[in-house]
């Protein structure tokens, strides 16, 4: 039953590939108040164009501030938002392709969602059992009591509870149990590729590492593909074999893990590695960089980072940077590509 | 003599199904100028030790026992109209929310005005120029101009930072600063810290830190106070318990926090979770879950104890020593 396919080495396409991903808001006054008002539309730009692929197996993390559209992007890739321009590719296949509910189902079985809040993603009055039987009964996957009953029950065993707790209540559980109940339910219709957007964010640090390690274990054993988000640079460190760096809806930089960290490129990937307390660094003096994010309703013009930017100059101000390839790492900065940049 | 001593102070709840006690037989000291770190997790009890010092427990908590001594005063028996007098003067606070702290009905600097002239006694310009002046050194931009917006005007950083004026302006001795950044995003964060950090410099203001990101405390703080289920595990210079933590719960915290400076494939992990404070074991509150657990840690509780560094750890790996200690 579980996919048991052994990462394959060949050089297939990516399991996952978003091209030119974009998402608006309108976030308008009412019409008659804009009128009376002599007001225009105002539109945010949540995402803003962002195009990245995950081969099968790896984890891609998303990472940046809040208001950065790492969580829109979630939500994109998983369907609960149609996107405004752009397409998302699952295994070759467009999704915007895909018109009617059955259409769609084949495809929606392969990926599934792990939200922030265990405390919110699981619905109170209903069992353990059946909030993880759900996908297996909305797809049609097992049919017969005992035999879904039994698969719970396998499910719950491998996130590591009993498969007794199919009997209880979601308040029965702590944050860190329930989110081991969320992950039952993504795994439970044996998808390929899982959205997990900031799973540990709600849980303490010692939960949180029991949470990790169960994704890396359960990735290495059913060959699992991760889109990632997460707003905390070390546990992105850990997961990920490659990482997007998202400032105002655009990703700025997309490296593999090891590189970012040795060598970021991008002034914001900097700042965030500076900027960021960790354990090492007992005693440090560190340089606050100034500023806050502007709004992505009414973003800066040319490159969005200019006014935070210590190295902004007056191209910067006016053309915003594609993201281009340098090797293993792509990177939107004109600074980088001009080479204007300290080592 | 410290500036503040805390001593087996004890917190209870009293509920329907009988009394939880949120803080346990709790004792530590400030020094003047220092910087405390208080960590745990969620449950531990760190945000109520200090809300007791402030006596701001929400009813029906309640401090049922021990001793809060500020510059040798004793403020835990103080009538609340003194205590009032002593928040705010000699006690600063700092909330994770700044929209707690600050009354949306007020503009900023009358906030800081009547903070001043309640604690300080000041005119009414004199106040305003120097609430100005706080606005500036707390690094708002156009002090001057902003001074009269209210606190929906501003950002969450520059929020933080008002409160931050706010609980400095009546240039307070210690100030008790509960998650100050953890509304906050990451590049805000390291600017606030930095802040509070310069700025109790200069004043030689002593910092109570409750937050549970062990990053903030590390590059933070003196010392360390590491509580679990209502009790200090460990406390001790920050380096010593970031680098080589003596209470096994210590040791399995540092290890299960992801680390920027090197990968490793699997984090240490800690099993199980914090016991709620209806059921928390006898003996050791951590025994359940320690890797180093013997007969003793199961009945009897330890205090904290000295062990083979300058860390004092309540576990029983370290009684010899204490007992040595005891006998010379």
């Amino acid at each position: 039953m579980p996919l048991d396919a052994a990462p394959t080495r060949e050089a297939e396409r990516p399991l996952v590939e978003v091209e030119d991903l974009a998402r608006d808001f309108d976030v308008s006054k009412p019409l008659l108040f804009r009128l009376l008002q002599g007001e225009r539309r105002r539109i945010l730009h949540a995402v803003a164009g962002v195009s990245f692929a995950i081969p099968k197996g790896t984890t891609l993390s998303l990472v940046g501030e809040s208001g950065c559209g790492k969580t829109t992007v979630a939500r994109l890739v998983v369907g609960l938002y149609a996107p405004t321009r752009g397409s998302i590719r699952i295994d070759g296949t467009d999704l915007a392709s895909l018109t009617t509910r059955a259409a769609q189902a084949p495809v929606r079985r392969r990926l599934q969602m792990i939200f922030q809040d265990p405390y919110a993603s699981l619905n109170p009055r209903w069992r353990v059992g059946d909030i993880i039987a759900e996908p297996i009964r909305a797809f049609g996957l097992l049919r017969g009591r005992a035999e879904i009953e039994a698969r719970v029950g396998e499910l719950l065993r491998q996130v590591g509870l009993s498969p007794k707790d199919a009997e209880k209540f979601p308040h029965e559980f702590s944050g860190g149990q329930r989110q081991r109940i969320s992950i039952a339910r993504a795994l439970s219709s044996n998808p390929e590729f899982l959205v997990c957007d900031e799973p540990t964010s709600a849980l303490d640090v010692s939960v949180q590492a029991q949470i990790l390690n169960l994704m890396k274990d359960l990735q290495a054993r059913f060959g699992l593909t991760y889109l990632f988000i997460s707003h905390n640079l070390a546990v992105v460190r850990h997961m990920s074999d490659r990482i997007g760096v998202m400032y105002l809806g655009r990703i700025v930089e997309l490296a593999p893990g090891e590189t970012l960290f040795a060598r970021p490129l991008h002034p914001y990937t900097r700042l965030l590695l500076e900027a960021i307390p960790d354990l090492e660094m007992t005693g440090r003096q560190r340089t606050p960089v100034g500023g806050e994010v502007p709004s992505p309703i009414d973003p800066p013009s040319g490159c969005t980072f200019h006014p935070r930017c210590p190295f902004a100059a007056a191209r910067c101000r006016a053309e915003a940077p594609p993201l281009r390839r340098r090797g293993e790492v792509e990177v939107a900065c004109h600074a980088v590509e001009e080479g204007r940049l300290p080592g | 003599m410290p500036l503040l001593e805390v001593r087996n102070l004890r917190v209870e709840f009293p509920t329907r199904r009988g009394t939880l006690t949120a803080v346990d037989d709790v004792s530590f000291a400030i020094e003047e100028g220092e910087v405390l770190g208080v960590v745990g997790e969620s449950g531990a009890g760190k945000s109520i030790t200090g809300a007791a010092i402030i006596r701001l427990i929400e009813p029906p908590g309640r401090i049922a026992g021990g001793e809060v001594i500020l510059s040798g005063r004793r403020i835990d028996t103080l009538p609340a109209e003194e205590m009032r007098h002593v928040r705010g003067r000699q006690i600063g606070a700092i909330f994770q929310d700044p929209l707690t702290t600050l009354n949306p009905l007020y503009s900023i600097g009358r906030q800081l005005v009547e903070t001043m002239q309640t604690h300080l006694g000041l005119s009414d310009r004199e106040a305003r120029a120097r609430a100005v002046r706080w606005l500036e050194d707390v690094g708002i931009p156009a002090a001057a101009q902003r001074i009269d917006a209210y606190p929906h005007q501003f950002s969450g950083g520059m929020r933080q930072r008002v409160v931050i004026a706010l609980a400095l302006c009546a240039e307070p001795r210690l100030v008790i600063a509960d998650e100050p950044t953890t509304a906050l995003d990451v590049s805000i964060q390291a600017q606030v810290i930095a802040l509070l950090k310069r700025l109790c410099r200069d004043h030689g203001t002593a910092v109570m830190l409750v937050t549970h990101d062990m990053g903030v405390i590390a590059e933070t703080a003196d010392r360390v106070a590491v509580m679990y289920a209502g009790r200090i595990a460990e406390i001790g210079p920050v380096r010593e318990v970031v680098k080589s933590a003596r209470h096994p719960y210590t040791e399995g915290l540092m290890g299960s926090i992801p680390s920027l400076g090197q990968k490793v494939e699997r984090l240490r992990q800690i099993d199980g979770a914090m016991p709620r404070l209806t059921d928390i074991p006898r003996g050791c509150a951590f025994n359940p879950r320690c890797a180093r657990v013997f007969d003793r840690c199961r009945v009897e509780r330890p205090e904290l104890m000295p062990t083979d560094g300058p860390s004092r750890a309540a576990c029983w790996l370290y009684a010899g020593r204490g007992a040595e200690r005891d006998a010379a």
